[in-house]
């Protein structure tokens, strides 16, 4: 739980934008789930900017600090075999570096 | 790869409504991840990374305040705080007196 | 609280399901028998104590502020939220101020606070450990840290609030909050029925643990 930091990277998506997280597969400690990855959502929020947990997980300083957004997928986009309504939906927090730009 | 617990959409049984009073032991083991992160000398991620560290058998094994104990103990040994000497020499007093207490 | 020295709970609510054994389980906890990871807690804490990292009065003290925390403070959140449209808005735009306007202490908290409406049904988990509002909830429950909840809660949302006995119609959407990172959820659930005119402190009673993850609903009036 580390509060927000003041050395950051500047945000590059903002609330209605639409984005894909990385299929990425990197050892180390990860809070973007395995079943989020490679996902395309809409940013609902700009959560502000956090230390990198990648990096504090090995006492390092995490700086400068990820912006980190909540992003909302359409469960059908997350599950081939989703059982429930269309509208459905799930929202994950994300660090910037795990996601781009969609079209 | 997916690690053992990064578990969001795999199979499982029904969710059990279970909990508990948590035990003294429990409790001690929540504060010293509390007073150890207050103090700079652990950090809530390394927690973490040194619980996803634990081998998926004894992740799934242990409870959750076993997997914290062993996670915050594996960072004081990571920064320098404790050793492994001191750890089990003393882990091995804390067993003898248990057992001259239950004796008397 | 059992009251008891050792903890007896735990061995039954292991974080696994129960079908199949484990050959290298360890025996069940007896009266006498400290456990590995309890005599590790000890000589940790004993360690920590004897270098001067806290003090003994340090530790009885958090564990006191622990002890302190209870859902009462999330429905003390929530039943402000019923009675002032005002300061609901607030608390949607920014969940630890509206905990701190009403005095509610939560340290570095950063709190989301989700709105169940006649459309909407939040529900929060974390899949990768067990992320909750400790600050206005306690302690999680074991379910709530379980294999089950948290790999079933994001993918099969109704199954798992069907299990609870909350059944959610079709037309409603169901939104589940994964919570993998900085910010930590509270879920305001709806008003129920019937509290017109109740006080702030009864209607805070109705706003259960439960009703604040999202897996139940308030607690009916009457």
């Amino acid at each position: 739980m580390s509060g927000p930091a003041t050395d950051a990277i500047p945000a590059r998506f903002k609330p209605g934008d639409r984005v894909t997280v990385r299929e990425a597969y990197p050892l180390g400690h990860l809070r973007t789930p395995f079943y989020a990855r490679g996902a395309t959502g809409v940013v609902e929020r700009l959560c502000g900017a956090f230390a990198n947990p990648e990096e504090l997980a090995f006492n390092r300083p995490g700086l400068p600090a990820q912006p980190l957004y909540r992003v909302r997928f359409r469960q059908a986009e997350l599950w081939a075999d989703y059982r429930g309504p269309a509208r459905d939906t799930i929202e994950i927090e994300i660090y910037q570096h795990w996601l781009e730009a969609a079209p | 790869m997916r690690s053992h617990h990064d578990m969001g959409g795999l199979e499982a049984g029904p969710v059990v409504p279970s909990e508990h009073d948590y035990a003294p032991w429990e409790k001690r083991v929540d504060a010293l991840m509390m007073l150890l992160s207050a103090r700079g000398l652990l950090k809530v991620d390394e927690l973490r990374r040194n619980i996803e560290a634990i081998g998926p058998e004894a992740y799934d094994r242990m409870s959750y305040y076993e997997r914290w104990i062993t996670s915050i103990t594996q960072t004081l040994l990571q920064r320098g705080v404790l050793t492994s000497d001191e750890l089990g020499r003393r882990m091995e007093e804390m067993k003898a007196r248990h057992a001259a207490e239950q004796a008397q | 609280m059992s009251g008891q020295p050792h903890d007896h709970h735990v061995q039954g609510h292991h974080d696994h399901d129960h079908d199949h054994d484990h050959p290298h389980a360890p025996p069940p906890d007896a009266d006498s028998d400290l456990t590995y990871h309890q005599a590790m807690e000890l000589a940790v804490t004993s360690l920590l104590l004897e270098k001067g990292v806290f003090s003994a009065d340090d530790m009885r003290r958090q564990i006191e502020a622990m002890d302190a925390r209870h859902p009462g403070l999330g429905g003390k959140l929530v039943a402000r939220c019923w009675v002032d449209p005002a300061f609901k808005a607030r608390a949607l735009a920014d969940g630890s101020a509206a905990c701190r306007e009403i005095g509610l202490e939560i340290g570095p908290l950063k709190l989301i606070v989700v709105e169940n409406t006649a459309e909407v049904h939040n529900l929060i988990v974390c899949t990768l450990c067990s992320c909750y509002p400790r600050m206005l909830l306690g302690l999680p429950p074991d379910w709530y840290k379980s294999r089950a909840y948290r790999s079933r809660a994001v993918h099969e949302p109704r199954a798992v609030l069907a299990e609870f006995g909350t059944h959610i119609p079709d037309d409603v959407e169901v939104r589940v909050h994964d919570s993998t990172a900085d910010m930590r959820y509270l879920v305001l659930p709806r008003r129920p029925a019937g509290t017109e005119g109740w006080d702030e402190a009864r209607l805070a009673d109705l706003a259960t643990r439960d009703s604040m993850v999202g897996v139940a609903f308030a607690t009916s009036a009457g």
